[in-house]
């Protein structure tokens, strides 16, 4: 129980299959109700697949956990529709100071890049997001959510999953098409069928305080390194919701964790870092230490491994859930096109392509951070220690300080999704194929909106026009007409002028060019964008057979 | 030649998509460098690295620059 928040206890219902004794059937189970779980339940919902929804629990995440959301991870839940809860509850914060031993080094003020629906991040409690996306799924038809459900087996045969599933009712199987394994880091599916996870164990401990301020405290992230209240350490401030404020504490290997955690030892090391005059509450105090791993292969024939299931990464940089999130949205609309027979299976090759590829950023991102703050060696130690001497005078010290990067989508330029720019076609700026769509304010119908909220759950292609009015019928035929078989693409004109498209095409105004900008664009240029707004291929003129090629390649159909 | 005490990392053909990027990698090639290494081994390739540099450098003045501010930090 804390001061400032309740946790929910969701309703068990005993399911009927115990009564009826008969084998549930469903096309997906997610397993685990997280972040990530709850996600792809949602995920799947909207592309109207059903999903069976276990959890082994009743309630949300206990005590201090995650914290930050970053602006991928954000966009993607405002597919879900709680982009707007999650923003208003979580704390913004712009300004980072970084401290080394009793001076502050440098400040840095992070002002959310300019003309983007949402910031570079917000911090709040988990427990808070999984609520929310908790109740989001409870309301959701499609999703059967059941609680207090624990997977005890689990046997592959042919395409055929089958579960043996355990409540305080007793027992009961189901046979499902696509098991999507979203049961955490110590993922019990994957151990029950065998699969290896790779790693390393970073040797050392940190203890978790969350502690509620009695007064005023700036909503400011605050780093320390080897600070005069605990020498040869890090130490990490975060503001979250409900003037709730995180601190960890580096402790080293040696500590001992039950030693650390009793409040006579964790209190006086606060208040050393708080001042003496400064009231507070303390809410949570726990230790972790953590593994930095990943599953070679995160699809095993019907078996689908996300978020810390497949991949855990050091907490420094907020790549654990913001990363899981993004699992979802690169596996959603791959598995809902081979579950319609409109790609065959290999396209879910893909989500382990591509997801590797960014897992294997985010652990190389994380470690480098944990590299810098908890230094391997002495000389280690010297160039870390050097870096932060020169951050006070020099931009380029500042530059090298790594107290942990901020989570950002991974640019999959490498894959084989992708169709490469043709060389006649020059493109300047970031939005090559593979990249994540950079947002950009937009009208819609003369009202105020966000590219990023016009695209995504299927195909679209941005074809950038002057003059909407202008179109020739020949074009407005083409894009009216956009599809790789039975598989849609829709058009969507964005035009630095207002007016409306013959034939019904939507089009969106840009009325500053800042779309045009970023990606870009001249009178003609098309984008082939994914379902989930990364970017597939692009082109100075329209041809609908490059496109139908491009979806052809984007979907393993070529 | 001033010294240049702004961001200067990047490799020829690498694109990078966050400003952090090259430092990080070139951070990461630096303490690489020295895994496994005694202390006194550390030190010694240290030092050759800092000739090595300085001889590509070459210009006198950029390289008193240098000297000076890293000294004053010690």
């Amino acid at each position: 129980m804390l001061s400032t928040y309740s946790y929910p206890k969701f309703e068990y219902k005993t399911p009927r299959e115990i009564a009826s004794g008969q084998t549930l059937k469903v096309p997906v189970v997610v397993v685990g109700a997280g972040p990530v779980g709850l996600g792809a339940a949602l995920d799947l919902q909207m592309h109207d697949i059903p999903v069976l929804l276990l959890d082994e629990d009743d309630t949300v995440s206990i005590g201090s956990r995650g914290v930050c959301y970053a602006k991928r991870a954000l966009e993607i839940l405002d597919r879900y529709e709680l982009g707007d809860a999650v923003c208003d509850k979580g704390v913004s914060w712009n300004v980072g100071r970084t401290f080394f031993r009793e001076k502050e080094v440098y400040n840095f003020n992070l002002v959310p890049e300019a003309d983007h629906h949402r910031p570079g991040m917000v911090n709040l409690q988990q427990y808070y997001l999984e609520e929310y996306l908790a109740n989001r799924a409870s309301t959701r038809p499609g999703i059967d959510l059941r609680w207090r459900n624990k997977v005890v087996s689990v046997a592959k045969t042919g395409s055929t999953v089958t579960l043996k599933v355990e409540t305080e009712d007793g027992f009961y199987t189901v046979e499902t098409d696509w098991l999507i394994a979203a049961d955490g880091a110590r993922s019990p599916i994957r151990r029950m069928l065998g699969l290896e996870v790779e790693g390393k164990i970073f040797m050392d401990r940190f203890l978790i305080a969350d502690v509620v301020m009695k007064a005023d405290f700036p909503a400011e992230r605050w780093f320390w390194f080897d600070p005069p209240f605990h020498p040869g350490q890090s130490v990490l401030l975060h503001k979250q919701a409900d003037s709730v404020f995180r601190i960890d504490f580096q402790l080293g290997w040696d500590a001992d964790p039950e030693e650390e955690k009793k409040p006579e030892n964790v209190l006086p090391r606060i208040k050393a870092m708080l001042g003496d005059e400064r009231e507070f509450e303390l809410e949570w105090v726990s230790v972790y230490t953590f593994q930095c791993r990943r599953m070679g292969c995160f699809n095993h024939d019907r078996v689908l491994f996300v978020g810390d299931a497949a991949h855990q990464v050091s907490p420094f940089g907020a790549r654990g859930a913001n990363s899981g999130l993004q699992d979802i949205d690169n596996l959603g609309w791959k598995l809902k096109l081979v579950i319609d027979g409109k790609a065959p299976a290999k396209l879910l090759d893909s989500y382990t392509e591509e997801r590797v590829f960014a897992a294997d950023e985010n652990l190389m991102n994380s470690t480098r951070s944990t590299d810098f703050i908890t230094p391997k060696s002495k000389v280690s130690k010297t160039f870390r220690n050097a870096v932060l001497g020169l951050a006070k005078d020099h931009a380029f010290g500042r530059a090298l300080v790594n107290s942990g990067r901020l989570s950002v989508p991974a640019f999959l330029t490498t894959s084989s999704l992708n169709t490469p720019d043709a060389a006649a076609d020059e493109f300047a700026g970031r939005m090559v194929p593979g990249a994540p769509m950079d947002d950009a304010p937009v009208l819609a119908n003369g009202d105020a909106s966000w590219l990023l909220n016009a695209v995504g759950n299927q195909f679209f292609a941005l074809y950038f026009a002057d003059d909407p009015n202008k179109l020739d019928a020949a074009t407005i035929a083409a894009l009216s007409n956009l599809s790789f078989g039975n598989i849609p693409v829709q058009a969507l004109v964005i035009s630095s002028t207002p007016g409306t498209v013959d034939g019904g095409i939507p089009n969106l105004e840009d009325p500053n060019g800042i779309a045009a900008q970023r990606y870009d664009a001249k009178n003609g240029t098309v984008y082939l964008v994914r379902p989930d707004q990364h970017v597939a291929a692009r082109w100075r003129a329209l041809d609908p057979e490059k496109i139908k090629a491009a979806v052809a390649k984007a979907t393993c159909n070529a | 030649m001033a010294l240049n005490l702004n961001p200067n990392f990047a490799e020829a053909g690498v694109r990078y998509f966050t400003a952090y990027a090259p430092g990080d990698d070139f951070y990461e090639m630096l303490i690489n460098a020295h895994r496994d290494l005694s202390d006194e081994q550390s030190e010694l390739l240290n030092a050759r690295l800092i000739l090595l540099l300085a001889n590509h450098i070459g210009d006198i003045g950029t390289l008193r620059e240098a000297l000076t501010i890293a000294r004053e930090g010690v």
